[in-house]
């Protein structure tokens, strides 16, 4: 029964795929050439790697040197910086790019998107880092400074080594962003697969045109996904016995002191204080232009619900895969497990695309409805809840089950009074990582809403697109605001920075 | 994190929620007395236009608003099931594409003679309601008047490389090149087009085509006039610096686009869509787009627009039927040379 919900589930998060595979074989192999073969494809291609590429290095140099900084060095503040840090996140990509095109109208360069969106995503790189760091034992860091070797060398031949399978996972997390982000490249108007499926998808609708420029960045998502795999390599670096990790004793940085403080001052900056600036001083435009606090409270208001509608619905679809990957190991569970990761490794507008046409000719009485854009925040988040959800299981051994079966207790009665309480702060934390997502979701809710829907995200858009930049501020401040908390959480638990 | 009531508790009202939004989606649809419309036309325009109709015949009005092109080919995927009523286009060639679908029913007669005859087709299967006028937007700081060039087509000259904008995406662009599509035919067009690959840059929207010529940040770019006098309506906030251009003289640059209004031939409220029509092109309506802060064109005979526009007889606007112009030939044409 559970086996063959979550085989439902992961069905459902292929649909997407099986979309895009299906739509290239009507195509057909000479409607495939002339669609894929052309040389807007190639300048597509070559934007999309080199600024993949290049927000990867960045965000690498970022994150793992700030990383470095709060968690080796001497550097005074370190938890205030550690917060500051993490804060980026509160602010979405496309609202971070607005704050930087209002301010800069000629930041429309490869350099301006590159420095946009690594500011948005470094910390995704340095969330992993810093709980790398704090997982390593000191203790073989001072045994090679005993035996010689300079601060620089530990980093490089110690320390870097065993940060490598925590910040390969930080790059492809901002690989995939940076493949999947359309809000704030379409901003800065940078042209990249997804801006231009989005554009495909304003010409045609959903002709053969989107869906292989779609298909070309699924392709794109899988490479990244087998290059990760590929050079995380099989090398573990556990420690093998309990033992008692030695005291850390952070490196003194002496005359770097200050130029330390002034780098992460600088990269703080430009991370929040430009964002969170602009926001400011838009808002105060905005408001002298006349704040319709209505529109506001009414758009909030269905953002929340749907973000909490969509939080229930994926945490309940999360439930059974969760469940099957603890209790009932093996290579089914793992397959319908990795399924829903791989559907949601797809960017956005090509599952709203796929619904689009799926919803269109399947089951039409349900197009541009909400449980279709439901469906899609589903299949988007689902390993956002089904890790949380997961980790719970693992938490509640399967003896309390077998005692209250023992006692006579039904299954539905044990599932209700024994099982669900142990889960709830598991559900709760998916559920909530899941509301968030939403919150500031863009793609796929421009194009899948019903009829008359505004989110946040979606007003937004709106008036920023049209250079109403002040109108745009306040949905924007509203969605960072909603947003901080979750940040919080994160800052001071690292660790958890490895699932989002 | 949360505790078992509370998380129970939220997970309820969230799918009550839920249920109420699904509900929402689900209402008036079946209501005999509702006429769903599809709409790609500015919405204020749109609302302005039809203020009055409800009151005064008992037929409320269901809005979807969209972009011409996704809409158009959203009702020829919804085929027959279409929920649409009636279809109302920013520009032309999508209104077209359903026209060549044979989606559209015949207009009453007397609905097209309220429209002057050159912003209807001559099949007489929809009608203007609208019109707006291609534009040159330029920075007179850069680009002297003597300086200007005399045709659209010449900005695929290499001189114009990196100086010239346009909103590639969207359907006002696409529509002034269905235009030049129907005027100069395919070969000219392909060549048009990929020289302006190389000389655009390209935007989001004529809004920030208008700016970026405003800020120097191209020399010039094509849009609709009415961005620019709405602008100036406002004083100036966005485009202070820009000036207009108009081609005129018949060349494909003056190119005058016209919104569409058809009643689909699947509705199975013809009566109440055909009213709607014959409501939007009646003097009454078109004096209120005339009056409004919109500052497109009237089309109905006989109805002046706003003041502050150059009259339409002065534009020298090109003779096209606007029920020539190809959608999808634009769309192939401009994948071909990689503008989309």
């Amino acid at each position: 029964m559970t086996a063959l919900l979550a085989a439902a589930v992961a069905a459902l998060a292929l649909v997407p795929l099986g979309y895009i595979v299906t739509a290239t074989v009507d195509v057909g192999w000479s409607g495939v050439a002339e669609l894929v073969f052309r040389p807007r494809v190639a300048d597509l291609l070559w934007n999309t790697t080199r600024l993949v590429a290049g927000t990867v290095a960045v965000c690498l140099v970022l994150g793992v040197g700030a990383a470095w900084l709060v968690e080796r060095s001497a550097v005074p503040g370190r938890r205030v910086w550690h917060v500051l840090l993490v804060a980026p996140l509160a602010v979405p990509a496309f609202v971070n790019s607005y704050a930087w095109i209002s301010l800069l109208p000629g930041f429309d360069t490869y350099a301006g998107a590159l420095l946009v969106v690594s500011l948005s995503y470094s910390p995704f790189v340095y969330l992993p880092a810093v709980a790398a760091f704090r997982g390593l034992d000191p203790a073989l860091e001072d045994t090679a400074r005993g035996l010689g070797l300079s601060t620089w060398a530990v980093f490089r031949r110690v320390q870097l080594p065993q940060l490598r399978v925590a910040v390969l996972g930080g790059g492809l997390l901002v690989a995939l962003h940076v493949l999947a982000e359309f809000g704030a490249l379409a901003m800065l108007r940078y042209p990249t697969f997804t801006t231009a499926v989005y554009d495909q998808y304003r010409a045609t609708f959903n002709g053969p045109g989107a869906t292989m420029l779609a298909g070309v960045l699924v392709l794109l998502c899988l490479v990244l996904l087998l290059a990760e795999i590929r050079l995380r390599g099989s090398r573990g670096y556990a420690r093998t016995g309990a033992g008692a990790a030695r005291q850390l004793r952070p490196v003194r940085l002496g005359a770097l002191t200050v130029p330390a403080l002034l780098a992460l001052a600088a990269l703080v900056a430009l991370a929040l204080a430009v964002p969170l600036g602009s926001l400011a001083r838009w808002m105060a435009t905005g408001t002298s232009a006349g704040l319709d606090v209505a529109t506001l409270a009414a758009t909030t208001g269905t953002t929340l619900a749907l973000a909490a509608a969509a939080a229930v619905a994926t945490t309940a679809l999360a439930l059974p895969t969760g469940w099957l990957a603890v209790r009932r190991r093996g290579p089914l569970a793992t397959l319908i497990e990795r399924s829903t990761y791989l559907g949601s490794a797809v960017p956005a507008i090509v599952i709203a695309l796929a619904l689009v046409t799926v919803s269109i000719r399947a089951v039409p009485g349900l197009y541009q409805t909400v449980p279709v854009l439901l469906a899609a925040y589903a299949i988007l988040f689902l390993p956002r809840a089904i890790v949380t959800v997961r980790a719970a299981v693992e938490q509640s051994p399967p003896l309390h089950d077998d005692v209250a079966a023992s006692l006579g207790a039904s299954a539905p009665s044990r599932l209700w009074r024994v099982t669900l309480p142990l889960l709830a702060p598991g559900i709760g934390a998916g559920a909530a990582l899941v509301f968030l997502a939403v919150v500031t979701e863009l793609t796929a809710t421009l194009l899948l809403a019903p009829t008359g829907t505004t989110t946040l995200a979606t007003a937004f858009w709106s008036a920023s697109s049209a250079l109403e930049y002040g109108a745009a501020a306040p949905y924007a401040v509203v969605m960072v605001l909603l947003s901080a908390p979750a940040t919080v959480l994160l800052s001071r638990d690292a660790r958890r920075g490895l699932t989002t | 994190m949360t505790t078992p009531a509370r998380a129970t508790a939220a997970a309820l009202s969230a799918l009550a929620l839920a249920g109420g939004l699904t509900a929402c989606g689900d209402a008036g649809a079946a209501d005999a007395e509702t006429l769903t419309v599809y709409s790609a036309q500015h919405e204020s325009l749109v609302r302005t236009m039809v203020d009055g109709f409800t009151e005064e015949t008992g037929i409320e009005l269901e809005f979807r608003d969209g972009n011409d092109a996704e809409l158009a080919n959203q009702i020829v995927q919804e085929g027959d099931a279409s929920p649409a009523d009636v279809f109302l286009t920013e520009n032309s060639p999508s209104i077209d594409v359903l026209d060549r679908e044979g989606l559209l029913a015949p207009l009453d007669a007397a609905t097209l003679e309220q429209v002057g005859e050159q912003f209807r087709p001559s099949s007489g299967t929809w009608t203007g309601f609208a019109a707006r006028s291609t534009v040159l937007v330029y920075n007179p700081a850069q680009l002297p008047e003597a300086e200007l060039p005399a045709s659209i087509t010449d900005l695929a000259d290499p001189a114009w490389e990196g100086r010239v904008g346009i909103a590639a995406g969207g359907a006002d662009f696409q529509a002034i090149v269905a235009a030049v599509l129907a005027l100069r035919g395919e070969d000219a067009t392909r060549a048009w087009l990929e020289g302006l690959e190389r000389n655009a840059n390209v935007y989001q929207s004529n809004t920030a085509v208008m700016v970026a010529a405003d800020e120097g940040e191209i020399d010039a770019g094509v849009m609709y006039h009415y961005y620019w006098y709405r602008d100036q309506a406002e004083n100036g906030l966005k485009g202070d610096d820009a000036a207009l251009h108009l081609f005129g003289n018949g060349d494909p640059g003056a190119f005058l686009s016209v919104s569409g209004a058809g009643v689909l031939a699947s509705s199975d409220q013809q009566e109440a869509a055909q009213r709607l029509v014959a409501w939007l092109t009646a003097p009454e309506a078109q004096q209120r787009l005339a009056g409004s802060t919109a500052l497109e064109y009237a089309v109905g005979t006989g109805v002046a627009s706003a003041e502050v526009l150059p009259p339409l007889d002065t534009i020298g606007a090109p003779a096209v039927d606007p029920g020539s112009l190809d959608q999808d030939g634009v769309t192939a044409l401009m994948q071909e040379v990689g503008l989309l």
